[in-house]
């Protein structure tokens, strides 16, 4: 069937087509598949297949992402943002481990072992505390991660060098001589950079 | 590498930086314009070059050709220790040794979060879908009869700089502001599509998801999709780049490159944001107080120069010297970009060379007698809405250190007596 457009072009998706790509998830809850999943059910899929690269507990081996712990560190020096200190919505969770996880093979989870990673996922962050809880497409939307209020608007437009004068200083602009605070060439963490000042020379 | 090469392939500058030579590029200059072999007539043009003598190659050497050998160094760089994996990684425009506003196709910087899918045209499908009369899917053909336009644009990496937060770290522009390319798109403007399908008067957002093994996926306000997004299939007049999401990206004017989505294959409308991981956990500027600052969309005003800078020192001596660099701003056109040598003390008005188009690369000079003293170049762009670039000290103060992305501080070059030239945070 075409479309019906201004244009003509295109046709109609049918409805086994969206349903096989539409895969998204809202904090609402919309686009949640039916299916469970328990946190020891959970265990066993992500030792099995997330394990190898996030850790046996989430923690993150070499340089891969780490998934849990790091509550309360937000505005430490050094903040430790996971889906328990930082993630504001559980539907991200499922939304991106079922679409791009585990990486390499993405999409080869079925929907019951996305909700249990997922409650699992809550079990490593102490958001859920029994090994027996079973996370499902009834319940999901009750849960409720601890960042979840932490996220505000963009007012970068409020900070107060926005407000400067846009004619700005061109003459005797600073009383005293520039003096180097940091070089990026005592770090020596750029590539190449035994040729020189850096790869590109 | 010939014989021939051999001069150029290792210039004069390159053992000069290794060598560290006291009075650096005045030296070189004495040898060529003083030296013994001046004397006898330079052999650059008393010799007979080969090139002057044997024919080169034919018409049928290179059908896709590539540039000379002797620019084999202007090539995107990766930066190992950034990522834990090269498929979901970053890698960098060599900003250092271009002009003009264009970036070639070959090295454009690259940013993928599942490698470069190889999508074949022929299976490629968008479907269009969610609050809409008619639910739709279109093949490339089918793209491709749409009215056109075309638009040059800067794609810029919401992490640009990234690095930069805590203060001079990687020495060179292609590293610390070549996460963004400008080059001159051809596609159909979003609207055009959904105008195909007929959004529904409650249809305020748009998902949009890439083909690639990460399923990238962003949400865009409808007032921006009806604005200026494209539907891209052509960039510098030729088909995308694999790595730039051929057969088909969406272009989100001025916005975070991260929401130019690559191998663009569904569009879903609906009445609020989806949230998704990209919009979440990560394009979220978290602040000082904890807080974390969310749909930064607006790449902000922002420039730096881009030579002389740590890749490119300056060789020739004291004596006339060009300062080149970029500008560029989500907002708009740049209308000044200002150039000081003295760490801001005093301020010069640049030069802007070329075209000046809203929301693409803008080229700026500055041209001066250099004495030989040391110097600490900034340039500080102003855009069409008033907007100026402000200092990293201002940024930091305003949102601490680690917002990561959105990081358009002014940069600092410290260009030494011997022309070798540093990344710094100065006072």
């Amino acid at each position: 069937e075409p479309s019906t457009g201004p244009m003509g072009l295109g046709r109609v998706a049918l409805p086994e087509e969206i349903a096989a790509w539409d895969i998204d998830i809202r904090p609402d809850g919309m686009g949640l598949p039916a299916g469970k999943g328990t946190v020891a059910e959970g265990e066993v899929v992500f030792t099995e297949r997330c394990a190898t690269c996030h850790g046996d507990f989430g923690e993150g081996r070499d340089r891969w992402p780490v998934l849990a712990g790091g509550q309360d560190t937000l505005t430490d020096e050094r903040p430790e943002k996971t889906i328990g200190s930082y993630w504001p919505y559980l539907s991200t969770v499922y939304d991106y481990v079922r679409r791009a996880m585990p990486f390499g093979d993405a999409r080869s989870l079925t929907n019951d072992e996305v909700y249990a990673i997922t409650a699992y996922l809550l079990y490593l962050n102490d958001i859920v505390t029994d090994e027996a809880f079973e996370l499902n497409s009834e319940n999901f939307t009750d849960i409720h991660l601890p960042n979840e209020e932490n996220f505000i608007a963009d007012d970068r437009q409020e900070e107060p060098h926005w407000k400067a004068d846009a004619d700005p200083c061109m003459t005797d602009c600073k009383a005293e001589p520039a003096k180097i605070t940091m070089r990026a060439r005592v770090l020596d963490v750029t590539p190449d950079s035994d040729e020189g000042e850096g790869g590109g020379q | 590498m010939s014989e021939r090469d051999q001069g150029v392939k290792n210039p004069s500058r390159r053992a000069l930086l290794r060598g560290g030579l006291a009075g650096g590029g005045a030296a070189l200059m004495a040898g060529l314009t003083a030296g013994k072999s001046i004397a006898a007539g330079d052999p650059a043009i008393t010799d007979i070059q080969d090139w002057n003598r044997y024919l080169g190659d034919g018409v049928d050497a290179a059908p896709y050709g590539m540039p000379s050998e002797f620019e084999a160094d202007v090539v995107r760089r990766n930066v190992a220790w950034l990522t834990a994996d090269t498929t979901s990684s970053i890698n960098f425009t060599p900003l250092h040794a271009l002009d003009g506003i264009i970036t070639p196709n070959g090295v454009c910087f690259e940013r993928h979060h599942g490698g470069v899918a190889e999508v074949d045209p022929m299976q490629h499908r968008l479907m269009i879908h969610g609050l809409v009369e008619q639910p739709l899917v279109f093949t490339m053909q089918d793209l491709m009869r749409f009215p056109r336009q075309n638009h040059a644009y800067f794609l810029e990496c919401a992490a640009n700089s990234g690095m930069e937060w805590r203060g001079a770290q990687l020495n060179g522009c292609q590293f610390t502001h070549g996460m963004v390319h400008n080059v001159v798109y051809t596609g159909v403007p979003l609207r055009a599509l959904l105008e195909e399908a007929g959004v529904k008067t409650d249809g305020k957002w748009l998902l949009a998801e890439g083909a690639d093994a990460a399923a990238m996926t962003r949400s865009i306000p409808m007032e921006k999709v009806l604005d200026d997004c494209l539907v891209a299939f052509k960039m510098n007049g030729e088909a995308l780049r694999p790595e730039q999401g051929y057969p088909v990206r969406l272009v989100v004017p001025g916005w975070e490159g991260n929401m130019w989505v690559k191998w663009l294959r569904r569009l879903e409308v609906g009445d609020k944001p989806w949230h998704q991981r990209e919009e979440t956990s990560k394009y979220t500027d978290l602040l000082a107080n904890g807080k974390a600052r969310r749909f930064t969309w607006v790449m902000d005003v922002k420039s730096v120069i881009t030579s002389p800078s740590p890749q490119a020192p300056i060789t020739h001596g004291k004596g006339r010297t060009v300062v080149t660099g970029l500008a560029w701003s989500g907002n708009g056109t740049i209308k000044d970009v200002d150039v000081t040598l003295d760490g801001g003390r005093n301020w010069h008005k640049a030069r802007i060379d070329g075209p000046s188009l809203s929301k693409s690369l803008h080229r700026f000079y500055y041209e001066f007698d250099w004495d030989g003293s040391e110097l600490f170049l900034q340039s500080r762009a102003i855009d069409e809405l008033g907007n100026v670039q402000p200092t990293k000290d201002a940024l930091r103060a305003a949102r601490g250190e680690n917002s990561i992305y959105h990081n358009n501080g002014i940069q600092t070059w410290y260009v030494r007596a011997d022309g070798v030239t540093e990344n710094v945070e100065i006072s």
